[in-house]
């Protein structure tokens, strides 16, 4: 019987052949964590050790809230920055690099076939390079920096297999929202999700980090794509250090494997206020908005931006609508300043707000008011995550945000080509 | 091996029913959490649970945040275990890192109901009641570490001091 490539991957850190539901204990290649460092070094003081085992595996970002909003979290931000020098700890990037999880791979922590754990829940979004990766808890990360090992399941493996191409107007957020909606917020507990087929080749880096992003949202320890030229070429330059790359055998054990064709897609949207309330743009077109974000871990990446500005492009945004927009990564930030793209969005009338988390999980930059509503390319919808427990949020696609903001109601995409 | 009676739910119990988002942020001791747990799902259990009791549940127990509380309060209110068909996997790590056993047995959630007296027998991964003897998969050498240190952190120590 042939391996799944997490098998694989945790099978050579553990030192032997492993199988889907056994419990190995591993020492991970990267351990991240982020403004929560400030809890977890809380946790890390009761150890009664002085110093982190393998400090250069630890990888600290703010991002959470960028610069601080208020002195609770300053202070927070103080503590984490003399833990890093205390600790001295060589991989801290403070509050001018971006959301961890598009710095990891920019700055090339996320490789093929390595074990990246975070005090996250939207870790797995490294799979994206063929790494395993899985958000953990906050006690389990201070007790990973002080002792270098983890106990993690192998997971059984459910493959989603990709054919087909996106037709004009629909992205990889589209087919992530429509798999969650047709199967359910806990389709892929515990287990990894494969993405694969003859289209999952075809689709950009960051159409993979989406995806990978996504698969938090199906309940899934870990999603991935195996690695192939086109994730070899996005980490040249990047990677630190040499990796192993691993794939899934022809003969590995699945435990379901489901088929999307991409071309059978329109734009989608996930209603209030769970992930997997989805609708086809056509169920919710017309709905007023009061608020935009484009942004976030899961959409805030250049060919993010470039999607919505191509809408921008010669147009304004709704007077009734607030548009905010978020590059992911400084690097982001960047190329779109340097490329017109951030020029196109400012022209529109779109607030360009710090790389960071934003608003997304509610602590600061645009959070709303009972009864408004806001459409965003963020992953979560749940009750009162973005502000007042009687606001809502909708999510979708960076270009159905782009329309949404044009017309100031939930708006397709299509129209606007 | 412990005795104790079952507190039966359904499937779906989330990290909101059993520890209410309203107190996440404030910093309250673990005795203070008991007094919470599943407030707004059972309003009976907090005052009468006992130490040695036993939740079993339906599938997805612990689903929504990874709210450390959830488990933490459980464990404070003497819950010996929680049966169910199955766990959220961020409740699942959390529970055993904080010494709380989470153990997945259909037979057991089909048969016994509220009240049911049972003993756990964790080293041969049975549980016993009057309604029969049910097996549930024996967590592995590694897990059960860390439920009889009593958590991650206790087991961390402990194993750290001894190096």
């Amino acid at each position: 019987m042939g391996k799944t490539l997490t098998e694989k991957i945790l099978g050579r850190k553990a030192g032997k052949d492993v199988q889907a539901g056994e419990v190995i204990t591993v020492s991970p290649d990267t351990i991240l964590s982020h403004d929560n460092s400030a809890a977890i070094i809380q946790e890390f003081r009761k150890l009664g050790v002085k110093k982190v085992r393998e400090p250069e595996k630890i990888v600290i970002v703010l991002d959470h809230i960028v610069p601080a909003s208020d002195e609770k979290y300053a202070q927070n931000h103080k503590s984490i920055r003399e833990f890093v020098a205390e600790q001295g700890i060589p991989n801290f990037f403070d509050i001018n690099a971006g959301i961890c999880h598009q710095v990891l791979p920019e700055q090339g922590f996320a490789l093929p076939g390595k074990v990246i754990v975070g005090s996250d829940s939207h870790t797995p979004s490294y799979g994206a390079f063929g790494a395993f990766a899985t958000g953990i808890g906050r006690t389990e990360t201070a007790c990973t920096w002080a002792t270098d090992e983890i106990w993690l399941r192998v997971p059984e493996t459910m493959r989603i297999d990709l054919s087909g191409r996106f037709r004009a107007g629909v992205f990889a957020k589209d087919l992530s929202l429509k798999i969650i909606g047709d199967r359910g917020a806990e389709m892929a507990n515990y287990k990894a999700v494969e993405f694969a087929g003859p289209a999952a080749g075809d689709l950009s880096v960051g159409a993979r980090l989406t995806l990978a992003n996504m698969s938090a949202e199906m309940g899934a320890k870990n999603g991935y794509f195996a690695p192939d030229a086109k994730t070899l070429k996005w980490l040249e330059g990047r990677a630190r250090g040499p990796f192993v790359v691993a794939s899934s055998d022809p003969d590995a054990r699945f435990e379901s494997v489901l088929a999307y064709d991409l071309g059978a897609l329109e734009p989608q949207v996930a209603c209030p206020h769970t992930v997997d309330n989805v609708k086809p743009i056509g169920a919710v077109a017309g709905k007023p908005v009061n608020q935009v974000l484009i942004g976030t871990c899961t959409n805030g990446r250049l060919e993010d931006l470039e999607a919505a500005a191509a809408i921008f492009k010669g147009r304004k945004i709704h007077s009734g609508v607030r548009v905010l927009v978020i590059p992911a990564s400084w690097e982001v930030y960047r190329e779109a300043l340097k490329n017109g793209v951030l020029a196109v969005l400012v022209d529109a009338g779109c607030v360009i707000l710090n790389s960071g988390c934003g608003p997304c999980l509610g602590a600061h930059e645009g959070i709303m008011a009972a009864g408004e509503i806001c459409l965003s390319t963020s992953n979560r919808n749940f009750r009162g995550r973005m502000g007042h427990r009687d606001s809502e949020i909708y999510l979708a696609s960076p270009a159905t945000a782009a329309a949404t903001a044009v017309a100031g109601k939930i708006a397709d995409p299509r129209e606007f080509a | 091996m412990s005795q104790g009676k079952v507190w039966k739910y359904g499937d779906n119990v989330n990290t909101d029913v059993i520890f209410p988002g309203r107190y996440t942020y404030q910093i309250m001791p673990p005795e203070e959490t008991a007094k919470h747990a599943l407030e707004d799902l059972d309003p009976e259990f907090a005052g009468s649970v006992q130490p040695g009791d036993v939740i079993v549940a339906g599938k997805n127990f612990g689903c929504g945040s990874s709210r450390e509380q959830a488990a933490a309060c459980l464990r404070s209110a003497g819950v010996q275990a929680i049966v169910a068909r199955s766990f959220a996997r961020i409740y699942f790590r959390n529970a055993i890192n904080l010494g709380l056993a989470v153990l997945q047995c259909d037979e057991a959630v089909d048969a016994l109901e509220k009240g049911d007296a049972v003993d756990i027998d964790f080293a041969k991964g049975k549980i016993r009641s009057a309604k029969g003897t049910f097996r549930f998969l024996p967590l592995p050498e590694s897990v059960i570490g860390i439920l009889d240190a009593g958590g991650l952190l206790e087991y961390t120590k402990k194993k750290l001091a001894k190096e």
